[in-house]
């Protein structure tokens, strides 16, 4: 073989090779949502950038929550990156689970994230997760209902105007319920409602030294309050209506209010789906006068897991899919209305998406939460319909359980409280809490 | 002596066959009649039955967002796979104690069954231990394997039962007629019971292609069968139960069609020793 040919294949081969180790197949965990699939749609894009190919494997939120929390725990590396909530991303980021995100590059703009997200997806002043969307939860109302009643939604209403106008807007010869809130058991579902409510009436979780507060006078003036507007104004069986069931009963224009996920409002003002879409108004989730929201503060984000061999290619892929950019390709393609919300503050700047009905009371809401500061009275830990323990999510759900029982008319709300004080104390002290 | 059914006996007993029958089908029909479905009319309060607009937009939606040949194969594979290794080695473990019985056996037949009784998720951590250990996480054997050890109890008691039907001294002949072990259990055995291994194989390639919890857990990007496929469409937020339906429906048809065309082999078998 002559030099030349010698030369070219050398070359040819070093080419090869460099193109093997620079070219990665990233595999992702993620949940079913509108944002994750869109985003799944637009993979091609990062492709033809960066040269990556991206798997995706898509489960049901439970599901993935426990499959990706035993792969990290195990230190399996099955995934290159993962869907996390505001809820793991602290945790795991104590146990070094996670990679920080603390060298993205000038052009991704840290900095443009929004506080609220960046401090819930941080562990001591370093993000560990990089919000691909992020929300609230505000109040989604009937504007044809609301005047047909002879009221008026303020911007920030209080629970007391909340519960008046259910009972005026509810119909029941024509199944209008005046309001449809979570009831269904589970810390995602109904505990995430009666938590952010609960914040409102001056309740909390745990008082500084991590003892139960389900004995105090706040929390049976939530659970009195919830459970006397839903009999008079809500529907029947709400003791097992979630997120989707309650957004089937308002799409079909059975619910005057909605209180929920910022998120939901794009589904509710879309004509494909909703009989009442060119009748949803917007306001703040309600208030006590206490100086606390009812409104939580979530995020979907995408952290990498610590030991991934693919570390710099998964980081490529956090910066496109969380990047201004990424946010001008969906409106490219899918319009405005269908930008993943809530996690930069650059959006809401964005001319074209101050015209979307619910951009600004979104902005408003995801502000109006503090996670460090949840509660009236002060607590131990943070996160606004969760406490960012790993104990929350057991106890949380037993809890919930309890209180689905009380809705459900199976106990009272005195009985439900007692077990919820000894169940969540029992589990604080066998984990050395207390 | 046979008893005399009436004409008005025979009617009523059919009448109800059909309605326990329609009723165990109903949430599956329900399921393929939604999948023909718009989002909006899947959920529309009443139900529409029949009377929609029939599309077939969700099938397309969930062709186009997931490789659907990929998971029929892995499912192929993992049932397939951990139904014949099951057959194989309970086989042999089913001849010895129905022709060989010990004193144990009854009990070891129980404790087998008892394996059973623990909720796999117990046993969740080990395993995927294991697993890494071997190097075999998100792969096609390891589902094989736990697949097959999940459900050999019930393979060796359902052989075990049928194998117990069978005449000792037609085996008794076939040994003075001078055939070694492995040619009585191949020649004699195995064609004699071939009723109860079908339906046994039916049955739990079945099981194995169903099993929504080591397959959901032990999986990733490269082993992950139709239960995955189906669990990629679930949603707690965000109403997509057309397309859902599209997916579970993609996902039954095969074990669907399977078990259409192997009916009169599966309820002869399940039946088989049921009716002395």
């Amino acid at each position: 073989m002559s030099f030349t040919k010698t030369l070219y294949a050398a070359t040819a081969m070093a080419l090869v090779t460099a193109g093997g180790a620079f070219a990665e197949n990233l595999v992702i965990a993620t949940v079913n949502n509108g944002d994750m699939i869109r985003m799944q749609g637009l993979t091609q894009d990062f492709t033809d950038k960066t040269g990556h190919t991206v798997e995706w494997v898509t489960l049901e939120e439970n599901v993935l929550r426990q499959r990706v929390t035993t792969d990290i725990a195990a230190k399996g590396g099955s995934f290159d990156i993962m869907t996390i909530g505001m809820y793991e991303a602290p945790i795991w980021a104590a146990n070094e689970w996670l990679v920080p995100l603390d060298d993205l590059s000038a052009e991704y703009d840290a900095d443009d994230i929004l506080p609220a997200m960046k401090g819930g997806l941080s562990y001591e002043g370093t993000m560990y997760a990089a919000p691909f969307y992020g929300e609230s939860s505000m109040i989604m109302y009937r504007t044809d209902l609301m005047e047909k009643a002879g009221m008026e939604m303020p911007e920030a209403p209080t629970w007391t105007f909340i519960r008046e106008a259910a009972a005026a807007m509810t119909d029941r010869d024509n199944d209008i319920n005046g309001i449809c809130l979570r009831g269904k058991a589970g810390w995602g579902e109904g505990g995430a409602f009666i938590t952010a409510m609960s914040n409102s009436f001056g309740a909390r979780w745990f008082d500084e030294e991590w003892n139960a507060q389900f004995d105090t006078q706040p929390w049976k003036d939530t659970l009195e309050f919830y459970v006397g507007m839903m009999n008079e104004s809500g529907p029947t069986g709400y003791a097992t209506n979630g997120f989707n069931e309650n957004l089937n009963l308002f799409q079909q224009g059975k619910c005057g209010m909605w209180i929920d996920a910022t998120v939901a409002a794009s589904f509710v003002t879309n004509p494909n789906d909703s009989e009442v879409a060119d009748s949803v108004g917007f306001a703040l989730a309600p208030d006590n006068g206490l100086g606390k929201r009812s409104n939580w503060l979530w995020a979907w984000a995408l952290a990498i897991p610590a030991g991934t061999q693919k570390e710099a290619a998964a980081k490529e892929f956090i910066e496109w899919s969380t990047s201004k950019s990424y946010i001008e390709l969906v409106a490219e393609n899918e319009g405005w209305a269908n930008v993943p919300p809530g996690a930069r503050t650059s959006l809401y700047e964005n001319p074209n998406y101050k015209e979307v009905p619910f951009a600004q009371m979104t902005l408003d809401s995801i502000l109006s939460a503090d996670p460090n500061n949840p509660t009236v009275d002060p607590v131990p830990y943070v996160g606004i319909q969760f406490a960012a323990i790993p104990e929350f999510a057991g106890i949380a759900t037993e809890v919930s359980q309890e209180f689905s029982a009380v809705y459900a008319g199976q106990q009272s709300i005195d009985e439900a409280l007692e077990k919820a004080q000894a169940l969540t104390n029992d589990a604080m002290e066998a984990a050395g809490y207390r | 002596m046979a008893r005399a059914v009436t004409n008005n006996r025979k009617i009523i007993n059919t009448a109800a066959a059909w309605a326990v029958g329609l009723l165990i089908f109903f949430p599956i029909l329900w399921t393929i009649l939604t999948s023909f479905k718009t989002e909006a009319t899947a959920i529309a309060d009443p139900p529409v039955f029949l009377a929609f607009d029939w599309t077939l937009e969700n099938y397309t939606a969930v062709m186009e967002r997931s490789n659907y040949a990929k998971f029929l194969w892995n499912s192929i594979i993992i049932a397939g796979g951990s139904t014949i290794l099951g057959i194989i080695i309970a086989v042999p473990a089913a001849w010895s104690m129905a022709f060989v019985p010990s004193k144990r056996t009854k009990d070891i037949l129980l404790w087998m069954l008892s394996t059973k009784m623990l909720p796999a998720v117990g046993v969740l951590y080990p395993i995927y231990l294991i697993c890494i250990q071997l190097g075999i996480l998100d792969s096609r054997v390891a589902l094989v394997i736990i697949l097959m050890l999940m459900n050999l109890p019930i393979i060796v008691w359902m052989l075990y039962t049928y194998f117990k039907e069978i005449p000792g001294e037609i085996l008794e002949a076939a040994r003075m007629d001078g055939a070694s072990l492995k040619e009585e259990i191949l020649y004699v055995l195995t064609p004699m019971a071939i009723p109860g291994i079908a339906s046994t194989l039916l049955l739990n390639f079945i099981l194995a292609w169903n099993e929504a919890f080591w397959t959901l857990n032990l999986t990733a990007a490269n082993a992950a069968p139709l239960t995955a496929f189906i669990a990629s469409y679930s949603s707690p937020e965000g109403l997509f139960f057309a397309k859902l339906s599209a997916a579970s429906t993609m996902a039954i048809a095969p074990i669907l069609i399977l078990g259409w065309f192997s009916q009169k082999q599966l309820v002869s078998g399940l039946t088989f020793g049921a009716v002395k």
